[in-house]
């Protein structure tokens, strides 16, 4: 197998953009992508896109060529579409390309516009990445999924709301000097607590924000990277992705995630690492419950333990393993179809040392990116690691 | 089915998931379940779980238990005047069935009053905001679960 390195990564900031259509966004991010990687566009030869609500967003359809333009590229183009782990399953199957020796450099990353979209229409438009028949017509929103098992979590593991207000803390925390980054301000626990609900227990702080963006990555082998003298230190060591029932009511437990278990496993045997071994970690916190389930999927903590991992300083900022330095979807924002992207964007500045949060990791070798989609039926993990 | 809704859009037909919900308002909601007892909801070629094609109809428990459930403040634009509405996931032996959860009055208001075990029963009510029918959960009236 080849080795993966990270080339570049481009970000759009993420935030508000009405005004922008996505093959702008993607441009952005595209752009600097290439700045940062010094790789000949001509040399790319395969772009993996990810989507989720275009067609709803922008009436757009059959986006991948359109984003191939917009990158200045001429090669093979394909959107994926996972719901919010849509840029994950872009970006895995860049990595799977680019280590089984198909290709030699892969564009990879994701768009998704939002917020020319009434609230409304946003909300129906993620409902649907839930079961049509027996959740949407439910009642089932997509805060309300994250809910249903968040009060399963508190019954069958305890834990509380405060406990929940601390990632949302965290986070915020985090997101405050990162200049890609939607909410740039400190949220305190009071605050956390003393917001609306959207879907009992989630209130609005444990919610992330609706937002525009887009994340690209170029993705080479280690052979491309040393044969043109590229400055690619960070290696995607381990890929993995798991899929479980569509519907909530259909999962053998719901305070768990086992997508997210099998992608993670998969992920550490692929890279040979374990568990034990990551220092830093991006999750996908749509939701607060959402890091907790992650961290407990991810094997970083017991199940029943990653609830007070934020309260009890762990996964802080100056904590034993700090989860999210970029501010999470929480903070950082979510635009769905970027976002799995975004997050090894972020896992590689932080272990290149070119994150304004490295200091927090200056000696970190491992992180692992963790994306889902739905209520996790979908999830994608990724190991990164210091190549050199 | 209902009839075309006001803006003038045909429904979708979804003719299993209408043949599903007509027995639930029957009195006589089911469960497809495979020879390995496991349970789920049509439409169904195979069972999800092990891929057995033989499925037959079993009879969902009259009382279901509360598994876990949210009070939703925020809903979608099809559930605008349904909010706020508690939303539950029940176990109903062969598979669980996730609905809205109302009050012991069948004409009340949505009564979001719901805990973790409590006893309900399944049967099909209709949408405030536009009457499309949903599944809806009721206290059960001797508040017991079955087993």
């Amino acid at each position: 197998m080849t080795e993966v390195r990270v080339a570049g990564v481009g970000l759009t900031p993420f935030g508000s953009h009405p005004e922008r259509t996505g093959r702008d966004l993607f441009g952005e991010a595209a752009l600097r992508a290439f700045e940062d990687a010094a790789v000949d566009r001509a040399d790319v030869e395969e772009l993996n896109y990810g989507n989720f609500m275009g067609a709803l967003a922008e009436h757009q359809g059959h986006q991948a060529p359109l984003m191939a333009e917009a990158a200045g590229v001429r090669c093979p183009a394909t959107r994926y579409e996972s719901a919010c782990a849509s840029a994950g399953v872009a970006v895995r199957e860049a990595v799977r390309t680019v280590a089984a020796g198909d290709a030699d450099v892969v564009l990879a990353g994701g768009m998704e516009r939002m917020t020319n979209l009434p609230t409304a229409e946003v909300t129906e438009g993620l409902a649907i990445a839930a079961d049509d028949l027996f959740e949407v017509r439910a009642g089932v929103t997509f805060p309300g999924a994250y809910a249903l098992m968040a009060n399963a979590y508190f019954d069958a593991y305890g834990g509380s709301r405060e406990d929940l207000a601390h990632v949302a803390s965290k986070n915020h925390a985090n997101a405050v000097p990162n200049e890609y980054a939607q909410y740039r301000k400190e949220v305190s626990v009071a605050e956390a607590m003393d917001a609306p609900p959207v879907a009992e227990p989630l209130h609005l702080y444990d919610a992330c924000p609706i937002t525009d963006g887009a994340s690209a990555l170029v993705l080479v082998s280690a052979e491309y990277a040393e044969r043109n003298d590229l400055d690619a230190s960070v290696a995607v060591t381990g890929t993995g992705q798991g899929t479980d029932r569509m519907a909530l009511g259909d999962r053998d437990r719901l305070a768990r995630t086992p997508a997210a278990d099998d992608a993670a496993d998969a992920a550490y045997a692929d890279a040979g690492v374990e568990a034990s071994d990551v220092d830093v970690a991006e999750v996908h916190d749509c939701f607060t419950i959402a890091e907790v389930l992650a961290l407990e999927s991810l094997g970083l903590f017991e199940p029943g333990e990653g609830i007070s991992a934020a309260r009890e300083g762990v996964t802080t900022a100056d904590g034993d393993l700090p989860v999210n330095l970029s501010g999470g979807l929480k903070a950082k924002g979510h635009p769905v179809g970027a976002t799995g992207g975004s997050q090894i964007a972020e896992l590689t500045r932080l272990l290149r040392g070119d994150h304004p949060n490295s200091e927090h990791v200056p000696d970190a070798e491992v992180g692992v990116a963790h994306n889902a989609g739905g209520t996790v039926a979908s999830a994608v993990v990724h190991v990164l690691e210091v190549a050199e | 089915m209902s009839d075309a809704d006001p803006s003038g859009e045909s429904p979708p037909t979804d003719r299993d998931y209408a043949e599903w919900l007509d027995a639930l308002a029957d009195g006589e909601g089911f469960a497809l379940a495979c020879p390995d007892g496991h349970g789920s909801l049509p439409p169904r070629r195979v069972c999800p779980e092990c891929g057995s094609p033989d499925l037959s109809r079993e009879p969902l428990r009259e009382t279901g238990t509360v598994e876990t459930y949210s009070v939703v403040h925020v809903p979608s634009p099809r559930f605008a005047d349904d909010a706020p509405y508690a939303t539950a996931v029940v176990d109903f032996g062969p598979t669980r069935l996730t609905g809205i959860v109302r009050g012991d009055d069948p004409d009340g208001d949505a009564a979001p009053e719901v805990a973790i075990g409590d006893a309900v029963t399944a049967a099909v009510g209709e949408r405030a905001t536009d009457g499309e029918r949903l599944v809806v959960f009721r206290p059960a009236a001797d508040r017991s679960p079955d087993e």
